[in-house]
């Protein structure tokens, strides 16, 4: 890191954004430097999808500048941002891509519509390019592809390549890992760390300490549209940049783990995936059970198969000491195994309806005389919610999607909170979630845990360590270690976690 | 949907800091007021302007005229919404609507049956269409606009092949040279000539009363019933309804066959009303109902498909065609007419709506 290396290639003063009401930027003044990663922190609704929409011509600033060297920089269109230099790369990975070509005409898409190219698509000039910025980025991935056929963390790949092959001076990332597995993280990161030697400015916005520890040299928080904390002398004080983005301490939840009182959930001899050894798993009653693992080692299979959506290749599961086969989600429902489940945008909102009609949802019979529904009982059951997790609406007629990520996130899980269950899974249920909302569900998690059973589907292993009496390991669709959390041995929980390839965790 | 998702998270961002400011709230509520009661203030505008305008249009007889040529597109308006609400659509509306008349016909004239088995037989021909478009949509994962598109074609063959093209009218010659023996029965003409007494003697038709009662019917299913509210949720986001346990395939096929018992039940009031089987007529209903509903989306600042809306809608577009012909403008102006009101309350509805929201 030469002195060279040290003036600002990019430099954002005074800028303001509003929707309407909201002030959503209050003046943030920023530099990044060339060959330095600035990591960018803060919660839910701090502002920090506002300021990348606004650093990649999606939104205009209100008032402010941006600099990019020494000219004035103020995008119109994302592909105006892109031509100069500023490079995006979205968290919603599906934004960067398109499902319906192939993976080649993907890497070379914005070249189609540049200036000076002819009106006829050639695809072997397609497919040349492609290679060499596959070949540039070290991409493995078959070129002919559908890309609706990969994994959501190849299609991520995909749309970091293409944005790479600009040669961009600055390189917004916007929570690049949140769907990508360590091993493909740690792909991602050697790719930072080549951009960062050949100058390149980045803007890391994460909420993942594991990754900010990875990649950061300076770290600034946003909070309520200004920053609150700029750190960078070495070594980071990352305590206080969680401070400065929560506006306060949290205290790390220390857990008693308690033991199950009697077995609620059993599965034995579980197979998941053709080649898959098979496995059994207990849950008792008033236990929290977390599952972790990598992305893509058979979680959500599971936790789907436990809710009826899939069936299990072999193996027999039993509730409550009966036999339990549910055919449908209904039918698990009815036994008591409620699912909240990952991806909530896809699986859990609908985004049309208000914060109570969202929570009454799976259980509109219960709720309803003669099947016309009862308002007055769903709202005073969604009111009791909204107090219990502290969601912050103005009222349960609010519509969903006016509230912020977080609090959307807290209404999928109250939803299978306001009626008692026999096994409640969630599969990551703290996905996008900040800090404050997460101790807030897993502290409503663990008090209302009474008779029931409890299973955790989680990748972050702080969170299952936050959150869990026991944790299970899976890896190749199998569980592969056991742990109480008391004095958790690290080393041997990183170990089952990197499943045999322990060089690569 | 995928768009959906996108502004799920950019709303997230931009209302997080939705703290209330005293100076801003002033604004808001009457732009909230402009769109919820939008439309209905032009609508009553309407009919003041009119009223004033023309002589004799605050009539109850007027009243209930407009009525009466609403209420089979009415009635085929609030089928389609049902299919609207689970996210499909149904182009065969209009195509089943004809096919049931010229089956009721078909029933009593040649057939020689009398009106409950022309009804039923009716029924069962939309329940039956509306069934298979349903099983089509979910099970062949046919796209919803090219199945029921498809459905329409076929219907429109297959209404003609019985009587080879021909109109079925009591003594029509048969294709084989006889003389069709039966006729209308009375009863069944009733259906589309008996006029109620309500406060004045033979005031309201008897389709005025249908379109009413089915009108307050499916509003009351679709917003006071779990399957109501599960057919929203599975039109707004059909993973999520899975996820919380609705057979969202079965719902899906029960919105097709609504909107198919619906439209049959146009069928039988149009053909009661013509005492034929006339193979030209019906052509405008499945715009004029699509129109209905779609208008619907900007009453109360719905944006969504909803029952009302698309009862109001079809009212709307009634005053206004009875009005300008009372006004003396020509007839063949009113598919333009129609064709503006619809064009200005989707843009009413996407461009105003979707800001600020």
């Amino acid at each position: 890191m030469g002195s060279a290396t040290f003036r600002a290639t990019f430099r954002i003063a005074g800028l303001r954004k509003s929707f309407g009401p909201n002030e959503v930027l209050r003046g943030v003044s920023l530099e990044l430097r060339g060959g330095e990663v600035t990591v960018l922190m803060g919660a839910n609704g701090a502002g920090k999808s506002t300021l990348v929409k606004i650093m990649s011509g999606i939104y205009r600033a209100d008032r402010g500048v941006m600099m990019l060297g020494e000219t004035p920089f103020a995008p119109s269109s994302p592909a105006e941002a892109m031509r100069a230099g500023v490079v995006t790369v979205h968290q919603n990975i599906d934004d960067g891509v398109v499902g319906a070509l192939d993976v080649a005409s993907n890497l070379v898409l914005d070249r189609f519509n540049g200036p000076g190219r002819g009106i006829f698509f050639n695809p072997r000039r397609t497919r040349r390019e492609a290679r060499e910025v596959a070949q540039r980025m070290g991409l493995s991935i078959d070129l002919k592809a559908d890309l609706t056929d990969l994994p959501l963390a190849d299609r991520q790949m995909v749309a970091i390549a293409r944005a790479m092959a600009h040669k961009p001076q600055v390189m917004v990332l916007d929570e690049p890992t949140s769907s990508l597995s360590s091993h493909e993280a740690n792909r991602l990161f050697s790719l930072i760390d080549r951009l960062r030697e050949r100058g390149v400015a980045i803007l890391y916005i994460s909420h993942r300490m594991s990754d900010i520890r990875r990649v950061a040299d300076r770290i600034v928080s946003l909070r309520d549209g200004a920053i609150s904390g700029l750190f960078e002398d070495k070594p980071l004080d990352y305590e206080g940049a969680v401070d400065a983005m929560l506006g306060q301490s949290l205290g790390q939840s220390g857990i008693a783990a308690r033991a199950a009182t009697k077995p609620v959930f059993e599965a034995r001899d579980l197979q998941l995936k053709p080649g898959a050894t098979p496995f059994s798993l207990a849950v008792g009653a008033g236990e929290i059970v977390a599952v972790t693992g990598l992305v893509g080692v058979g979680k959500t299979l599971l936790s789907e198969t436990v809710f009826g959506l899939q069936a299990p290749l072999a193996g027999a599961m039993r509730l409550d000491g009966t036999s339990y086969a549910p055919a449908t989600p209904a039918a698990a429902i009815a036994r008591g195994v409620f699912l909240v489940a990952k991806d909530r945008a896809k699986t859990g909102i609908v985004p049309d309806f208000n914060v109570y009609e969202n929570m009454s949802l799976p259980f509109l019979p219960r709720l309803s005389r003669l099947g016309v529904t009862r308002r007055g009982t769903e709202r005073a059951a969604a009111r009791a919610q909204i107090a219990d997790l502290k969601i912050v609406c103005r009222s349960e007629r609010d519509d969903l999607a006016t509230l912020s990520g977080g609090n959307q996130q807290k209404v999928t899980v109250a939803r299978w909170l306001a009626q008692p269950s026999r096994l409640l899974v969630l599969d990551e249920p703290f996905q996008g979630v900040d800090i404050s909302a997460r101790h807030d569900i897993a502290a409503k998690l663990r008090g209302s845990a009474g008779d029931r059973a409890t299973l955790i589907f989680l990748t972050e292993l702080d969170e299952a360590l936050e959150t869990a009496d026991r944790i299970l390991v899976m890896s190749e669709h199998t569980l592969v270690g056991e742990h109480r959390n008391e004095n958790v041995d690290m080393e041997r929980l990183l170990a089952d976690v990197a499943g045999g390839q322990v060089g690569a965790a | 949907m995928t768009e959906k998702l996108g502004m799920d998270s950019q709303l997230a961002e931009k209302t997080n800091a939705d703290r209330p400011k005293p100076a801003a709230r002033a604004v808001l509520p009457m732009r909230h007021l402009a769109i919820r009661y939008g439309f209905l203030t032009l609508l009553f505008g309407l009919i003041v302007f009119f009223s004033l305008a023309t002589r004799g249009f605050t009539s109850p007889q007027a009243a209930v005229f407009i009525l009466q040529s609403v209420s089979i597109t009415g009635i085929l308006a609030l089928g389609v919404t049902a299919t609207l609400v689970v996210g499909g659509f149904d182009l065969s509306i209009g195509s089943i609507a004809t096919s049931s008349m010229m089956a009721a016909a078909y029933v009593m004239v040649v057939l020689e049956q009398n009106a409950l088995v022309a009804v039923l037989a009716c029924l069962a021909i939309g329940a039956l269409v509306g069934l298979i478009n349903g099983l089509i949509i979910c099970y062949m994962r046919v796209p919803d606009l090219l199945a029921t598109l498809g459905m329409m074609f076929l219907l429109i063959g297959l209404q003609r092949i019985p009587t080879e093209g021909r109109s079925i009218a009591a003594g029509m010659t048969m294709p084989d040279g006889s003389t069709a023996e039966g006729t209308f029965s009375p009863a069944f003409l009733a259906l589309g000539r008996h006029r109620f007494d309500f406060f004045i003697q033979n005031l309201v038709p008897a389709s005025v009363v249908v379109l009413i009662v089915l009108a307050v019917l499916i509003w009351f299913f679709l917003e006071y019933t779990r399957f109501g509210r599960m057919m929203y949720a599975v039109g707004s986001n059909a993973r999520a309804a899975e996820f919380a346990g609705a057979p969202v395939k079965a719902y899906k096929i029960w919105a097709y066959v609504i909107s198919g018992v619906f439209a049959s039940i146009g069928g039988i009031l149009l053909a009661a009303r013509l005492g034929r089987g006339d193979i030209a007529s019906g052509n405008n209903l499945l715009l004029d109902a699509v129109a209905a509903a779609l208008i619907g989306f900007a009453v109360l600042g719905a944006a969504k498909p909803n029952a009302f809306g698309t009862a109001i809608g079809a009212l709307f577009v009634g005053v206004l065609l009875q009005g300008l012909t009372m006004m003396n403008v020509p007839y063949y102006t009113q598919d333009f007419v129609k064709g503006a009101v619809l064009v200005i309350a989707l843009v009413f509805t996407f461009a105003l709506l979707g800001r600020t929201r």
